[in-house]
């Protein structure tokens, strides 16, 4: 097997005048969990529907799992789990039965797939309303069913389309455990989502999307250095006439704001908590103080939209 | 060579769209069978053909002596104020196969199921032709039970057991109404693809329906005596009128349904369309046909059907795998 599990090449997607997604090139490594970001309307989607050959890109290639999905769909399709946004079951037929449908259109037998939902709906704590009507769950009950449903086929890439959107806090994060717990088997996940905060308690990496362009790519931390400048912001309050003097001159520092009185800020570019709290000494200052803050995304995504002129609409 | 050959059909299109035709069968059959509408459905078909047959048996009690083809009778004889079985048939078919298919693929969307089943290794024609083969099944297995029930009914109440030919003729009508039906829930169908709303393709159904129903008999009339005005004094005229008024009639499915039936349950319908007193000469008036001049007689209607069948499923199918998955 390669390394990467899906790869796109300039994928461009046009209805009529409208570019969906315009020229994307997207990597995702095996056993990474990656996290497409963007506002409603950003082309994540139409993104997804073409990595599952469920809409044919208007130019560009896809390679997923080694397979183009416009030519080989059965074989992508046979090996990737989609979990939709707002996920659909058939209401008058039990959470057994859904199941079992799946699980005879992937052309599994009665009794390999007796065997399977089982151990599915028991991973996802379903097993005892196995065979209660779909209409009678709850969401976050869906949601963990559409999970055992997609792990049915037992796939090595899953595609979430904003798998926690409605969810109440507790059903999300224990949610997020799940696919935390699906990366320690071995799956890659690829998980779109505008809820930043959760993208950030569990992806690998990100990517940020724009107007169906990807504006911006990798690691939280990476990106926190490219849109905010430093990646960590260290507060540390300290006695001392120039400790600032002091603070500016530790290598991997970018930037240091004196707040007020004894409040300073310093951005750098990695954890340099032990180089402060010495460079405090080195001033003759007394530290009182020391906290290292990891910028959120949250605040990555706003700033960039603010950098870029536009309105950011975050959720 | 070998190789050659096989990576070329896999830049064609890979594996079957066959893969999964019968799970889907399978599931919708289910669903359909279990359904409320059905049930509805069945119920009102099966109370028509015992209040019809009961009235055509009683009718007919007193001709078991006489009489050819009682069991034939059985489904075209009407007492006042009870139509016949068939008349029924002509319009409860039509309804019995909408109900059967106007939500076919909207109720998916409507459902969200459709990304995630699409997103199963299986084509977008199989999800299809599953769904129409389902509701195929359905209806033949509707049809035959009420046939059956009413050959039943028919031996117990005229106390003779059927022939040969009435069986064969019996069986023939039985495909012949179940091609109607399938006209008539392909229509469904597409009209399933062509509007979200399953409301408005059952509406949009029913409105086809009531068309060919009530309107299009006049609507040929109409037409006929329009484009083609007959002179009372040249009767080739008339005759080109009457003709080309039928042929419009034909293009119901209907009328199609309508004399095809005519055809194979009454034996001594000769023709279907009009027959001048001077091709009438030697013919014995009233004489039943065989078998196979009838067949003979209604091939082109039942082709007809299952042609419109045909082009309303490509229909279909053109649309559907034009159609965007996401809601």
């Amino acid at each position: 097997m390669t390394d990467v599990v899906l790869k796109t090449q300039n994928l461009t997607k046009r209805y009529g005048d409208f570019v969906a997604v315009n020229n994307l090139n997207l990597n995702v490594k095996a056993g990474e969990i990656f996290g497409l970001l963007g506002p409603n309307g950003a082309g994540k989607t139409t993104t997804i529907l073409m990595l599952l050959g469920l809409t044919e890109p208007s130019e560009g290639q896809v390679q997923v799992l080694g397979f183009d999905p416009v030519r080989r769909p059965l074989s992508v399709k046979a090996r990737v789990g989609y979990l939709p946004d707002q996920i659909g079951f058939y209401d008058g037929l039990t959470a057994y039965d859904n199941l079992a449908y799946i699980a005879k259109l992937n052309g599994l037998s009665r009794r390999e797939a007796q065997a399977r939902i089982e151990v599915r709906l028991d991973q996802v704590g379903l097993s005892e309303v196995s065979h209660k009507r779909v209409g009678t769950f709850s969401r976050g009950m869906r949601q963990r069913l559409g999970v055992a449903e997609v792990l049915l086929k037992e796939p090595q890439l899953i595609i979430m389309d904003e798998p926690t959107l409605g969810l109440d806090p507790e059903a999300a994060r224990e949610f997020l455990e799940l696919i935390r717990d699906l990366k320690s088997h071995g799956i890659s996940v690829l998980l779109s989502s505008h809820l930043l905060h959760q993208v950030q308690a569990v992806c690998d990496r990100v990517g940020l999307f724009h107007r169906g362009q990807m504006v911006l790519e990798g690691t939280v931390e990476a990106l926190a250095q490219r849109v905010l400048g430093g990646a960590y912001r260290i507060h540390l309050e300290a006695d001392g006439s120039n400790v600032e003097t002091y603070l500016r001159q530790l290598p991997g520092v970018v930037n240091v704001h004196h707040a007020n009185g004894r409040a300073f800020e310093v951005e750098s570019k990695s954890d340099l908590r032990a180089e402060a709290a010495l460079a405090v000494m080195d001033a003759g200052g007394r530290l009182l103080s020391l906290n290292v803050e990891i910028p959120s995304l949250e605040e990555i995504y706003a700033r960039y939209f603010k950098q870029e002129g536009r309105h950011a609409i975050a959720a | 060579m070998l190789s050659q050959l096989s990576s070329r059909t896999h830049v064609v299109r890979e594996g079957s769209p066959w893969t999964g035709v019968w799970a889907v069968v399978g599931k919708e059959m289910a669903d359909l069978l279990t359904s409320t509408r059905m049930l509805i459905l069945e119920l009102l078909i099966l109370l028509t053909a015992f209040g019809t047959v009961y009235a055509a048996a009683q009718n007919l009690r007193d001709q078991t002596g006489e009489a050819r083809f009682l069991f034939l009778k059985l489904f075209t004889t009407g007492q006042d104020p009870v139509p016949a079985f068939v008349s029924f048939l002509g319009f409860l078919v039509p309804l019995l196969a909408i109900a059967l298919a106007f939500d076919s693929i909207n109720g998916e969307f409507s459902q969200r199921t459709m990304s995630r089943v699409l997103a199963q290794p299986i084509y977008r024609d199989a999800l299809l032709l599953g769904k129409f083969l389902a509701g195929l099944f359905t209806l033949a297995l509707v049809l035959t039970t009420i046939w059956l029930l009413i050959m039943g009914l028919g031996i117990l109440s005229l106390g003779v057991p059927p022939t040969g030919e009435e069986v064969a003729r019996g069986l023939l009508f039985l495909l012949l109404t179940l091609c109607y039906g399938g006209v008539w829930l392909a229509l469904a169908m597409v009209f399933s693809i062509l509007f979200r709303q399953p409301a408005t393709a059952a509406l949009a159904s029913i409105a086809v329906w009531l068309f060919f129903m009530v309107f299009w008999g006049i609507t040929a009339q109409l037409l006929a005596q329009s484009l083609w005005p007959a002179q009372p004094s040249v009767p080739a005229t008339i005759l080109v009128q009457a003709n080309r008024e039928m042929v419009l009639n034909r293009l119901s499915p209907n009328t199609l349904y309508g004399e095809a039936m005519l055809a194979l349950l009454n034996p001594s319908v000769r023709s279907l369309g009009l027959v001048l007193p001077m091709q009438l000469q030697g013919a014995v008036l009233g004489a039943p046909l065989p078998l196979s001049q009838s067949v003979l007689l209604i091939w082109p209607h039942l082709t007809g059907l299952i042609a419109a069948i045909i082009l309303l499923f490509a229909v279909g199918y053109i649309l559907f795998q034009r159609q965007e998955v996401r809601a």
